[in-house]
C-alpha cells in the first residue's frame, strides 16, 4: 500500500523526522483561509500516488491568498496519469540551499534492506544512478544485526555531506531506517532532503508497506482506502477477459491471446482451490465489464477441481443476462467429471490452453 | 534428482490445521517419507500412523528427521522456520503471504545455519518416484531427466504435463515460490541440477518482476553447460500492475518479460515462445 505524501510526512513527524509545516486542503476556499492563516509564499502540492507529479505541473507556488485560490482551483481540476487530484498539500515554500537524497528499500535480489544516499538531491535517482553512480552510496543491512547511528553517520560521511551537517542529515538516515523496521516498510524516501538557513527537512516523502503485514500495523489501518478484492484483478485495454487458476498460468493465458493476434481485457486469477461460487463471481465481474466480448477461462486444475469450475460456469450460463461468448479450456484434477458436467450442458471446451486462446481471438475477432 | 531423496525424512509444521491435514495425506499417498507432525498443544495425537508433537525438539528426541515442510499460518511462520532451520538441514515453506521483513529474516538465518529454504509461496519440490514435499498433483508427473524450476504454481503442472505427455520426465521439480524475496532462487537450483547426474537438461520457468531471471542468465553463462530451456509468463503485463503473485509486478524500467527474455538469449538459453514448446524443444535435446 502506497501512501500518499502527508500521510508519509505525518508518519515522519511522528517519529521525530523533519518536515515542512503544512495543511491538507480539498477546496480552494479552504486552501484560501490557510494562506491567510500561514502568511506566503506558499507551495501546493497535489497529493497523488503516481510518478511524475512536478513533470505533469501538479507543484505550484502562490504569493497572495487570491493567487492561492485560482492555483487550488486549477490543480483540484487535473488529472495526473489517469489520477484525479483530491487533496492538496499546502506547505511553507522553503529556501533551498542544497538537496540530498536518502532512501531505504527491499532488495529482492540481495535479501536486505537498501539504503541509498546522495548529495545529488532533487532529481530523478535512476537517472543519478546511470550517469553518475559513484555519487549514489548503497548500504545493505544485515536484517539480524542491529542498525546503529555510527553506521548511518558513515553514510553521511561516504556521501560527502560537509562537516557541520553530519550529524544531521545521518539522524534523518537512522530515522528512516528506523520507520522502515517499525512500519513493515518496503520503500520509504525523502527525496529532496533540503538544507535550508533554518535547518534540515524533508521536503518530500514516498512510503510504501507491505499489504501482508498491514495486520500486524493497527497504527496504518485506518489509512487503508481500498477494499480488498476476493481476487487478483486488473483491468486491461482488450476485449478478450482472462480467468485463470494461478498467477503464471493467467499471465500466460493473456500471452496465447497476443500471440494469435488477440488482446486481454482482464488479468483475474482466481487462486488455488476456488469453490463453485468463486468461479461464478469471478465470471460476473467480467461479464459485467462492458469493454469484454469473450471470456477465455483458463484452469489446469491442481487444488482446483474442474468439476467444480464446470458446475460455477454452467451456474452463471444458466443465470447471467448478458450472452457472452466464453471459451474453456479445463484440465486437470477430476477432469473427466468437469467435462462431463460441461458436456451434459452442450457447453463445449478445450483441453489445450494454446487451442483455446486462438479460439478466444478468432470469435472476437468475428465479432468486430 | 536433487534435495529431496531416499534419505529425506520429513516433519510437517502445522499438520492438524486444515491445509497440513489435507497436503499431509497427498503426501503420503505419494509414498513420500513423513515420519512426524507437530502443532503446540497438540503433543500425543496422532494423524494416520503418524505421531504429533509440541516441537520439532521433542520429536527429534524419538525420531530421526531432517526436513519440515511448514503450513502454518502467515502471522506464525517465522518463529516455526527459525523452530525448523535451527535444527534441520531443509525447510519447505508453503505458507502465503508472510510479511517480507520476516522473510529477510528467515533467509538471512537459514544462511548461517546452512539450510536450504524453499519458498515460502510456493508450491514446494517433488521428485517424481521418491516423493513431494508440497501441494502439487502427483500424476502429473513421472521419473525422467528433466529437472524444472519455476516461479510459479499452475505454470509448472502445466509444463510438467507436457513434459510427462512427450515421453519424457522429471527428475525433481521445485517452486521457488511468487513472493520477491525468497529463500532457494534459480542459480543456485541450476547449480544443483549441473551436479546431479540425473538430470540431463533444465526447464526454467520465469514471470515478470524482479531481476531472478536476468541474475540466473549471467549464473547460466558463466557455470551451466546442460542445456537450459526457459519460458518468461508476462509478456502482455503491464507496468506497476501486480499480477497476482507478489512479486510479479514491473516496476520502473525493471522486471519486464523482455528484459528477461533477452539476458536468457543472450546467455545461449533457447526461450520458448508458449509453454507447449519447453517440451517439444526437450524431445530433439535428450
Amino acid at each position: 500500500m502506497k501512501l500518499f505524501e502527508y500521510q508519509a510526512k505525518d508518519l515522519f513527524k511522528k517519529n521525530g523526522i523533519n518536515v515542512p509545516t503544512g495543511k491538507i486542503v480539498q477546496s480552494a476556499e479552504e486552501a484560501e483561509e490557510v494562506a491567510t492563516e500561514f502568511g506566503i509564499p506558499l507551495a501546493l502540492k497535489s497529493q497523488v500516488l503516481v510518478g511524475g507529479r512536478g513533470k505533469a505541473g501538479g507543484i505550484k507556488f502562490a504569493d497572495t491568498p487570491s493567487q492561492t485560490y485560482e492555483i487550488a482551483n486549477q490543480l483540484l481540476m487535473l488529472e495526473i496519469k489517469g489520477e484525479t487530484v483530491k487533496k492538496i498539500l499546502m506547505e511553507e515554500k522553503l529556501n533551498v540551499e542544497s538537496e540530498f537524497y536518502i532512501s531505504v528499500v527491499m532488495d529482492r535480489s540481495a535479501k536486505k534492506p537498501l539504503i541509498m544516499a546522495s548529495t545529488q538531491g532533487g532529481m530523478d535517482i535512476e537517472q543519478v544512478a546511470m550517469e553518475t553512480p559513484e555519487k549514489l552510496i548503497k548500504y545493505h543491512v544485515n536484517p539480524l544485526e542491529e542498525f546503529l547511528p555510527y553506521q548511518a553517520r558513515e553514510i553521511a560521511i561516504q556521501m560527502g555531506v560537509p562537516n557541520p551537517l553530519i550529524s544531521k542529515v545521518s539522524g534523518f538516515i537512522f530515522k528512516l531506517f528506523t520507520i522502515f523496521e517499525k512500519y513493515d516498510a518496503t520503500t520509504s524516501e525523502i527525496n529532496p532532503l533540503v538544507v535550508t538557513p533554518n535547518g534540515v527537512v524533508a521536503a518530500d516523502g514516498k512510503f510504501e508497506i507491505d499489504d501482508d503485514a498491514l495486520y500486524r500495523q493497527p497504527e496504518l489501518l485506518n489509512l487503508v482506502t481500498e477494499e480488498k478484492d476476493e481476487f487478483a484483478y486488473v483491468k486491461l485495454d482488450g476485449d478478450i477477459a482472462v480467468i485463470g487458476n494461478g498467477a503464471g498460468l493467467t499471465l500466460t493465458g493473456m500471452d496465447m491471446l497476443k500471440l494469435y493476434g488477440g488482446k486481454p481485457a482482464t488479468f483475474l486469477d482466481i487462486g488455488g482451490g476456488a469453490s463453485q461460487e468463486n468461479i461464478a463471481q469471478a465470471l460476473d465481474l467480467v461479464i459485467s465489464n462492458p469493454q469484454v466480448k469473450v471470456v477465455f477461462l483458463n484452469v489446469l486444475g491442481g487444488i482446483t477441481r474442474a468439476d467444480d469450475v464446470a458446475g460455477g460456469v454452467i451456474n452463471v450460463l444458466n443465470e447471467t443476462k448478458r450472452k457472452i461468448p466464453l471459451v474453456i479450456r479445463l484440465t486437470g484434477t477430476n477432469e473427466e467429471e468437469g467435462q462431463r458436467i460441461l458436456t451434459d450442458a452442450g457447453v463445449s471446451y478445450e483441453t489445450s490452453m494454446e487451442a483455446a486462446a486462438e479460439k478466444a481471438v478468432e470469435m472476437a475477432r468475428s465479432l468486430n | 534428482m536433487i534435495i529431496l531423496d531416499e534419505n529425506t525424512r520429513c516433519i510437517v509444521q502445522g499438520i492438524t490445521g486444515k491445509q497440513g491435514t489435507f497436503h499431509t495425506q497427498g503426501m503420503l499417498d505419494y509414498d513420500t517419507n513423513i515420519v512426524a507432525g507437530t502443532t503446540p498443544g497438540k503433543g500425543g495425537q496422532k494423524f494416520g500412523e503418524i505421531d504429533v508433537y509440541n516441537s520439532i525438539a521433542e520429536a527429534k528426541k524419538e525420531l530421526d528427521i531432517n526436513a519440515s515442510i511448514i503450513f502454518v499460518p502467515a502471522p506464525f511462520a517465522k518463529d516455526a522456520a527459525y523452530e525448523a532451520i535451527s535444527q534441520l538441514d531443509l525447510v519447505v515453506i508453503i505458507t502465503e503471504h508472510i510479511p517480507v521483513h520476516d522473510t529477510i529474516d528467515i533467509v538471512e538465518y537459514a544462511q548461517q545455519q546452512d539450510t536450504i529454504v524453499i519458498g515460502p509461496n510456493t508450491p514446494g519440490i517433488i521428485t517424481p518416484g521418491v516423493g513431494k514435499l508440497g501441494i502439487m498433483p502427483t500424476h502429473i508427473f513421472q521419473e525422467g531427466e528433466v529437472g524444472l524450476i519455476s516461479r510459479s504454481g499452475t505454470l509448472t503442472y502445466e509444463v510438467a504435463s507436457q513434459i510427462t505427455r512427450a515421453g519424457l520426465g522429471q527428475s525433481t521439480c521445485l517452486g521457488i515460490g511468487g513472493d520477491p524475496v525468497v529463500g532457494m532462487d534459480f542459480s543456485s537450483v541450476l547449480q544443483m541440477f549441473e551436479e546431479d547426474k540425473n538430470t540431463k537438461a533444465m526447464a526454467m520457468i520465469g514471470e515478470i518482476g524482479g531481476n531472478a531471471e536476468e541474475t540466473a542468465a549471467e549464473y547460466i553463462r558463466e557455470y551451466i553447460n546442460k542445456p537450459v530451456v526457459a519460458y518468461i509468463a508476462g509478456v502482455t503485463a503491464p507496468p506497476g500492475k501486480r499480477m497476482g503473485h507478489a512479486g510479479a509486478i514491473i516496476e520502473g524500467e525493471s522486471g519486464t518479460a523482455k528484459s528477461k527474455i533477452e539476458t536468457l538469449e543472450k546467455a545461449g538459453v533457447q526461450v520458448a515462445e508458449r509453454p507447449s514448446q519447453i517440451a517439444e524443444i526437450m524431445k530433439v535435446i535428450l
